[in-house]
C-alpha cells in the first residue's frame, strides 16, 4: 500500500513495517480521551437532550462515549438539569464514588449558574460548581445535542493536555 | 403472571430497599422506598421533591407574559400543552375572543406534541421492560417532529410559542406541506411498532394482567388521561367539554377493553397511547385541510391586566388533566398560580396498585404510568 | 356550578361568591364534605392554598367534579393560620398528597391526616415558602444561597 502523508490509520503512514516512538503521556491521554464513558445523571429537561444526543441522529457512540448507570464504571459525569438543594448532597456523594481520573461536564444553564430560576428559586442550587469541581460548561437552555458534542470534544482536548506521568513542580 | 397472596411461603424478614434518586429506569429523580418481603413488594413510598424548582413562587413575582417560559419547563416532554393550558386560563380571566387561524394553529401544534410525547412514553416503556430497539426507532421519528417545531418556533424542546391571546409567530410558508409529508411517512411506522412490540409474546407476558387499576380506585385517587381511559372510563376532555375548536373535528376516544389480559393493566395503558397517536393523525389531517387565513397577532393584549377574580381551567395534555387555578388582584402580576399536574395524582396510585408484585413489575407499572418529574415537583 | 344542595341545607352558614363557589366556615367542613360525597362528586381535582395577606388569614380552595352528572363545584374555606382543618384524605384519596403539599408550602395544619409531613422540601427545612412574608435563608447545610448576581460578578 502506498503511504499517505495525512492518513488516519497508523499503518497507512509508512511504506513498510516500522518502529514508532511516542511519549507515554500522549499514549495514556489518547486512550483516556478516546473512550469517555459517561455517567448518565439526567435530572430535568437537559436530560432529554442528552438522550437525544445518544440517539440515532446525533450519535455520541462514534466518539466512544456510552452511557453507564453506575459511577464506578464511568469517567465523565454529565450533570444535566437543575440541581436542587435536596439533590445536592447526592451529587457530591456520587461524584466521590467515581474512581480517578474523573471529569465533570456541567450541561445547561441551570447546572452552570442556576439558570432561569436564579432569582426567586429558594430551593435551587445556583450552579453545580458549588459542590463539585467542573471541567467544561455547556451553555444553553437546553443546549442542542450538537452543543453537548462540542462540549465533549473540548473535554477531549483538555484531557490531551494533561501530564499524568510527569513530576510537576509542586511535588518537588 | 401470578400474584403471590400468601406471603408466609417466603418466610423472610422485611427488607427496606432504596431505589435512589439516581437510577436509570426511574423517569427522572424519583426515590422509591420499597419495603419488600424477599422479592415481593409489600409497601412503596415514593419520595419526591428532588426537582422542586419553585415554579409557584416565581409566578407570584413575574407578569403574566413572563410566566409562559416557566410553564414550558414544568412538563418538558409536552411543553406546548403546558403553554396552551396556561393561555386558556388567562384568556378566561381576560375574556378575549381569538381569531380562527390562531385556534387552528394551536390545535395542530398540540396534536403534533401529543404524538411526540406518546412516542417517548412508548419507547421508554419498551426500554424499561427490556426492549431497546423500539426506543431508537421512536427517537428517530420524534426527531422529525422536532424538525417541524424548529421551523416554527426556533427551538427543539422548550418553545415559548403559545402566548395568552395568540401565538408567537405565524406558520412558515411550507409548514403545511412538510407536516403532510411527515404524516404520510409516519402512518406506516405505527404498523411497524405494532409488529415489533404490541403483539410480541414476551411483551405481553411482561405487561398483561400486571398492575391493574380498577376504575373506582382510579377516580378516587385522581388518575386522569390515558391511564384512566385504560381502566374503561370513557372520559376525554376534548370530547366531553370541548375547549378551543375540538368540537369541529371527528375523532374517537380509545378506551381499554382488556384485550390481552384484564381491563386496566399495563398493556392496556400502552395500547391506549398507541391508538391515541392514530387519532391525533386523524385530527391533524382534518385541521391541515381547513385552516383559514388571518392575522395571528391581533388579539394579543398589550398589557395583561385582568380584573379581580379567580378561575380554574382544565386541559387535556398528553399525561392527563392539567388544571390551572389563577387568582388575580387587578394588577399585572398574579397573586396565586397553582398548577395541578396529572402525573402528581397518577404517581400517588403506585402504592395501591403494586403491593404483591415483584420488584421488576414495579418498574413496568411505573413505566406504564408515564410520569415526568418536572411536572410533579414543579 | 351546582351548589343547590348545599344552599338548601346550610342557608345562612355559607356564602355564594361571584363565580359560583361556596365559602364555608371551617367548623362545618366535616359534615359538608360527607354531604358532597353523597351527592356524587367523586372526583376531587385539586386543593389550592392561598395567602390572603390580611389579618394572618389563609385560604383553601377545593375543586370537585362529578363524573356521573358532569358538573363542577368549588368550596372555599378562609381561616386563621393557627386553625386546624379536618382532612378529607379518607374520603378522596387525592387529598392525601395535595394536603401534604398545602402543609409543606403554606403551613396549613390538618387534623386526622394519615401522614402529615413535608413532601416537596427536605425534612429539615424551616419556614413555609409560599407565604407572602417568607424570607430566604442565607445558608442551607453549608451551601450558600446568593440572592443576586453580585456573588459571581
Amino acid at each position: 500500500m502506498e503511504p499517505v502523508k495525512d492518513s488516519l490509520t497508523l499503518l497507512g503512514k509508512f511504506k513498510e513495517d516500522n518502529v514508532v516512538v511516542a511519549k507515554l503521556d500522549d499514549l495514556i491521554n489518547w486512550s483516556r480521551a478516546g473512550s469517555p464513558w459517561y455517567f448518565q445523571f439526567g435530572l430535568a429537561c437537559c436530560a432529554i437532550e442528552m438522550m437525544a444526543a445518544a440517539g440515532p441522529r446525533h450519535d455520541l457512540d462514534r466518539f466512544g462515549a456510552i452511557p453507564r448507570a453506575t459511577p464506578r464504571q464511568s469517567d465523565v459525569m454529565i450533570v444535566a438539569g437543575t440541581v436542587t438543594l435536596k439533590m445536592a448532597s447526592r451529587v457530591k456523594r456520587l461524584f466521590e464514588q467515581m474512581s480517578d481520573p474523573k471529569y465533570v461536564i456541567s450541561m445547561g444553564s441551570c447546572a452552570n449558574s442556576g439558570g432561569p430560576y436564579w432569582q426567586h428559586g429558594y430551593h435551587v442550587l445556583k450552579g453545580v460548581d458549588l459542590v463539585v469541581p467542573v471541567d467544561v460548561y455547556v451553555p444553553g437552555c437546553p443546549p442542542r445535542p450538537e452543543a453537548l458534542i462540542q462540549g465533549l470534544l473540548e473535554l477531549q482536548k483538555k484531557i490531551k493536555t494533561e501530564t499524568p506521568l510527569r513530576k510537576s513542580k509542586e511535588d518537588e | 403472571m401470578f400474584k403471590i397472596t400468601d406471603k408466609s411461603i417466603i418466610g423472610a424478614d422485611e427488607m427496606i430497599l432504596n431505589m435512589g434518586p439516581q437510577h436509570p429506569s426511574t423517569h427522572g429523580v424519583l426515590r422509591l422506598k420499597i419495603i419488600t418481603d424477599g422479592e415481593i413488594v409489600s409497601h412503596i413510598e415514593p419520595i419526591i421533591g428532588y426537582l422542586h424548582r419553585c415554579f409557584e413562587k416565581h409566578c407570584e413575582n413575574l407578569s403574566y407574559e413572563q410566566i409562559v417560559p416557566f410553564t414550558d419547563r414544568c412538563d418538558y416532554l409536552a411543553s406546548m400543552h403546558m403553554g396552551h393550558a396556561y393561555s386558556i386560563a388567562v384568556e378566561k380571566l381576560l375574556d378575549v375572543q381569538l381569531p380562527e387561524r390562531v385556534e387552528y394553529i394551536r390545535v395542530i401544534v398540540a396534536e403534533l406534541q401529543r404524538i411526540a410525547s406518546h412516542l417517548i412514553a412508548v419507547g421508554a416503556f419498551g426500554l424499561d421492560v427490556g426492549a431497546i430497539t423500539p426506543f431508537t426507532w421512536t427517537l428517530r421519528d420524534r426527531e422529525r417532529i422536532l424538525d417541524l417545531f424548529e421551523q416554527l418556533s426556533g427551538a427543539r424542546l422548550l418553545y415559548n410559542y403559545i402566548w395568552p391571546g395568540g401565538v408567537a409567530h405565524d406558520l412558515p410558508s411550507n409548514f403545511i406541506k412538510n407536516t403532510e409529508e411527515f404524516l404520510n411517512y409516519f402512518e406506516p411506522q405505527i404498523v411497524e411498532y405494532n409488529n415489533l412490540l404490541t403483539t410480541n409474546k414476551i411483551f405481553i407476558e411482561r405487561a398483561a394482567d400486571v398492575g391493574i387499576i380498577p376504575a373506582d380506585v382510579g377516580i378516587n385517587f385522581g388518575v386522569s388521561g390515558p391511564s384512566l381511559r385504560a381502566s374503561g372510563v370513557d372520559y376525554d376532555l376534548r370530547k366531553t367539554e370541548p375547549y378551543s375548536i375540538y368540537d369541529k373535528f371527528d375523532f374517537d376516544v380509545p378506551v381499554g377493553r382488556g384485550e390481552m389480559g384484564s381491563v386496566g393493566d399495563c398493556w392496556d395503558r400502552y395500547w391506549v397511547r398507541v391508538k391515541e397517536m392514530e387519532e391525533s393523525i386523524k385530527i391533524l389531517r382534518q385541521a391541515l385541510k381547513s385552516i383559514p387565513d388571518g392575522d395571528v397577532h391581533e388579539a394579543i393584549p398589550k398589557k395583561i391586566r385582568p380584573n379581580k377574580g379567580e378561575v380554574y381551567s382544565r386541559y387535556e395534555s398528553a399525561r392527563g388533566d392539567v388544571g390551572f387555578y389563577l387568582r388575580s388582584d387587578g394588577k399585572n402580576i398574579p397573586t396565586r398560580v397553582k398548577m395541578r399536574s396529572p402525573a402528581y395524582c397518577n404517581l400517588s396510585v403506585l402504592n395501591e396498585v403494586s403491593s404483591g408484585w415483584m420488584i421488576s413489575d414495579v418498574i413496568t407499572i411505573l413505566g406504564s404510568l408515564d410520569i415526568v418529574l418536572g411536572e410533579i415537583d414543579r | 356550578m351546582n351548589s343547590k344542595f348545599l344552599q338548601d341545607k346550610y342557608k345562612d352558614k355559607i356564602k355564594i361568591l361571584d363565580n359560583g363557589s361556596v365559602l364555608i366556615n371551617s367548623d362545618n367542613w366535616e359534615e359538608i364534605s360527607e354531604l358532597i360525597k353523597k351527592n356524587n362528586f367523586d372526583y376531587l381535582m385539586s386543593v389550592t392554598s392561598y395567602d390572603l395577606q390580611i389579618d394572618d388569614m389563609l385560604g383553601l380552595a377545593y375543586n370537585f367534579y362529578s363524573t356521573t352528572s358532569r358538573t363542577y363545584l368549588e368550596v372555599r374555606i378562609e381561616f386563621n393560620k393557627e386553625t386546624e382543618i379536618q382532612s378529607v384524605a379518607n374520603i378522596w384519596q387525592t387529598a392525601n398528597w395535595h394536603e401534604r403539599e398545602a402543609f409543606d408550602l403554606m403551613g396549613v395544619l390538618f387534623k386526622n391526616h394519615p401522614d402529615l409531613k413535608r413532601i416537596l422540601l427536605p425534612e429539615d427545612w424551616e419556614g413555609h415558602p409560599l407565604r407572602k412574608d417568607y424570607k430566604e435563608p442565607e445558608f442551607y447545610n453549608g451551601m450558600p444561597m446568593p440572592k443576586d448576581k453580585s456573588y459571581w460578578e
